[in-house]
């Protein structure tokens, strides 16, 4: 009995971990899509913010920094993809899959020329166990026992949570995306907001993808989100554009995730592909639930380039 | 007069200007890789065109992408944003597959027929799904088709490891993920021997024009068009704008899965584990540097094609063929990028000239979705 215990313990802290990615690309991506930008690019952006930060700790740099590298790789790409969407006004969707394919591109390039075979690198975030709250029962090995981006992802929740509901800038993120002409003739800058909302939204794809390389692995694979940063913007629509919503979701999908894990613990095998397929699906009915539930509380303006001389 | 000779060059212009900044940026990450961006470039160029067998290669390649990029004409058409011909391409060619092995004695010419419309019927389905989630529920169908691309992809897998795995000894043996080869009398005829010219490249071409004449000499096509420029105004005029979505991821899906028959029946004959390469994400740039034109997409598969030859290639120059997904990348962003420039130029022409932009002078290009969820 004991042993069972253990097991489904392992499994529950491997789905919290497990849901960082999504975390991150999918809180991002919220951001930018309440500013009225929704940005399909955060796929790619993830694999380069792997990519550096792999590269960067690969070339004797310290996690921390391989971090910020990461970070400020995606944050860069965010600012691509707001100069496309706000200043030249293109196409949301195809401007995404543009830069998805740019960076899927780019990350595999620069890693066969600079690192050439799969290998890993030695230093990477390791556990740190919080003092006190680990030693709970239970609880402190599922939520308290992680490596240093588990808990940064999920203190991302509360934070911006806050700032877009209780701050003036949070305020304008949302006027941003619900109606820009109404915020612009109360003086918002909506293009500045807007750049701001997909840059943060860049620099969390960046971070997600830093989890993947550094954190949860310590290798660089090509694609190795194989698909993680659309499912994290199918997530934003099922978590309702809200930080806690998506954190919901996310855990709902960790459970998906790591249901391999769950049926082999209770002695189910189940075909591989059929398990790879299944957050697939789930997305697809996740979308469905999506629209038919929250499909009023859309941002109105959301997709839409901002063109002043037109209101 | 300067003005006309202007509209005639734009469309051509914007994809060549795309093309050359796409190589620049390019070229800087080169450098920083400490190569010589014109070897590589030199190597682009050469590799899909130095020999009758490259060339063959190229109009090999090209084939089904431009079946891929007349169905993503269609879609984007009316604005519905078709990302995933990868999927339908992949079920066009198990389906096309699994036809030819099941009815082996038929005569050569009806099981070619049928085995492509078993193909296109499986992509349309797969495609299908997507239209009427969206027009049923309003489902965004970039995601949905992504969704179904990845499901499509595990399928392919699971087919070929389970029921549809080649059970000879030499793939048995070598651990070889495939399906069975189809019997030769299902094998499209080589236009040039021992090549990768094959009949199917007419096909497209013909498909090419028929796509046209669709889009624009067409009630169907016309009304495709419509929903993608206006929704609302095509929705006043009485044209059923859910009905028409899910009419053009039909299609869309439909051509992609012919592309992967096609594919089969023409080059692989079977179905093998790298079956589609890109096809569905090259086939959108093509379609989009074609100004999603299907007759324009014939030069731009051949373009785009040539690419994908070469960049196999590129090795040699100690440059990964990523570089080919770079450039792609680059150009659709510098493509979509510079919409905006053209539209301000048809409406101020529009204005020039004491009309109102019409139907096809200003938004000859649909609006792209400006609405997104």
């Amino acid at each position: 009995m004991a042993d069972t215990t253990t097991t489904i313990v392992q499994i529950a802290a491997q789905g919290v971990a497990a849901a960082t990615p999504y975390l991150f690309a999918g809180i991002g991506e919220a951001v930018g899509q309440r500013a009225g930008i929704y940005n399909l690019g955060v796929d790619g952006i993830m694999l380069m913010g792997a990519f550096s930060a792999f590269y960067s700790v690969y070339s004797g740099a310290s996690p921390l920094v391989g971090l910020i590298i990461g970070v400020l790789v995606g944050a860069l790409m965010g600012l691509a993809m707001a100069f496309i969407s706000v200043a030249l006004k293109a196409e949301q969707g195809i401007s995404g899959i543009g830069l998805y394919m740019f960076g899927l591109g780019l990350s595999t390039l620069l890693f066969n020329a600079l690192v050439e075979t799969p290998r890993p690198v030695s230093q990477s975030f390791t556990s740190a166990p919080i003092p006190g709250l680990s030693q709970l029962p239970l609880v402190g090995k599922v939520l308290f026992d992680h490596h240093l981006l588990v808990y940064l992802a999920f203190l991302m929740v509360p934070l911006t949570w806050f700032v877009l509901n209780k701050t003036p800038l949070g305020l304008n993120i949302r006027a941003a995306g619900q109606n820009p002409q109404a915020a612009d003739s109360l003086g918002v800058n909506v293009a500045a907001v807007r750049y701001l909302a997909v840059i943060f939204g860049g620099a969390m794809a960046g971070a997600a993808g830093v989890s993947l390389s550094i954190a949860q692995t310590n290798i660089f694979q090509e694609n190795m989100t194989n698909g993680i940063g659309f499912i994290a913007v199918a997530l934003v629509y099922f978590g309702r554009w809200s930080p806690i919503g998506i954190m919901f979701g996310t855990l709902l999908f960790s459970v998906v995730t790591t249901l391999q894990l769950w049926l082999q613990a209770f002695g189910v095998q189940i075909s591989s592909s059929l398990v790879t397929m299944l957050p697939n699906i789930v997305t697809i009915i996740a979308l469905i639930i999506a629209v038919y539930l929250y499909k009023t509380q859309t941002p109105a303006a959301l997709g839409r380039p901002f063109r002043r001389e037109e209101s | 007069m300067r003005s006309r000779i202007a509209a005639v060059l734009l469309p051509i212009l914007v994809p060549f200007m795309a093309i050359v900044a796409a190589l620049l940026v390019g070229a800087v990450f080169l450098i920083a890789l400490n190569t010589d961006p014109l070897k590589v470039y030199e190597k682009l160029i050469s590799g899909a065109l130095n020999s009758t067998y490259s060339l063959s290669q190229t109009i090999g390649k090209a084939t089904p992408l431009l079946l891929v990029a007349i169905g993503i004409c269609i879609a984007f058409r009316a604005n519905v944003l078709n990302i995933g011909a990868e999927g339908q391409v992949i079920v066009g060619g198990l389906a096309t597959t699994a036809f030819a092995l099941a009815f082996e004695s038929l005569p050569s010419g009806l099981l070619i027929t049928l085995s492509l419309i078993a193909g296109a019927l499986a992509g349309a389905v797969w495609g299908g799904i997507a239209g009427v989630l969206k027009a049923r529920f309003g489902v965004n169908e970039i995601l949905s088709t992504i969704m179904m691309n990845q499901i499509a992809i595990q399928l392919l897998i699971l087919l070929l490891t389970g029921p549809m795995r080649d059970s000879s000894a030499s793939a048995t043996s070598a651990n070889i993920i495939q399906t069975a080869q189809i019997p030769k009398q299902a094998w499209l005829p080589l236009l040039i021997p021992r090549t990768f010219f094959h009949a199917g490249a007419i096909v497209a071409v013909i498909l090419a024009f028929v796509g046209f004449f669709f889009l624009w000499r067409t009630v169907a096509g016309y009304r495709i068009r419509a929903i993608g420029a206006n929704p609302d105004a095509s929705r006043y005029a009485g044209i059923q704008v859910p009905g028409t979505v899910v009419q053009a991821m039909l299609l869309s899906g439909a051509l992609a899965g012919l592309a992967g028959g096609i594919e089969v029946l023409g080059v692989t004959h079977r179905t093998i584990q790298d079956f589609s390469t890109g096809y569905g994400f090259s086939g959108i740039v093509v379609a989009l540097f074609g100004g999603l034109h299907p007759v324009a997409a014939i030069p731009a598969s051949l373009l785009f094609g040539g690419l994908l030859v070469s960049g196999s290639k590129l090795q040699s120059v100690g440059i990964n063929q990523a570089m080919v997904t770079v450039l792609q990348g680059l150009i659709v962003l510098f493509v979509v990028g510079s919409t905006e420039i053209t539209r301000r130029y048809r409406i101020r022409r529009a204005a020039e000239q004491g009309r109102m932009p019409t139907l096809e002078s200003e938004i000859g290009q649909p609006t792209l979705a400006e609405e997104a969820g």
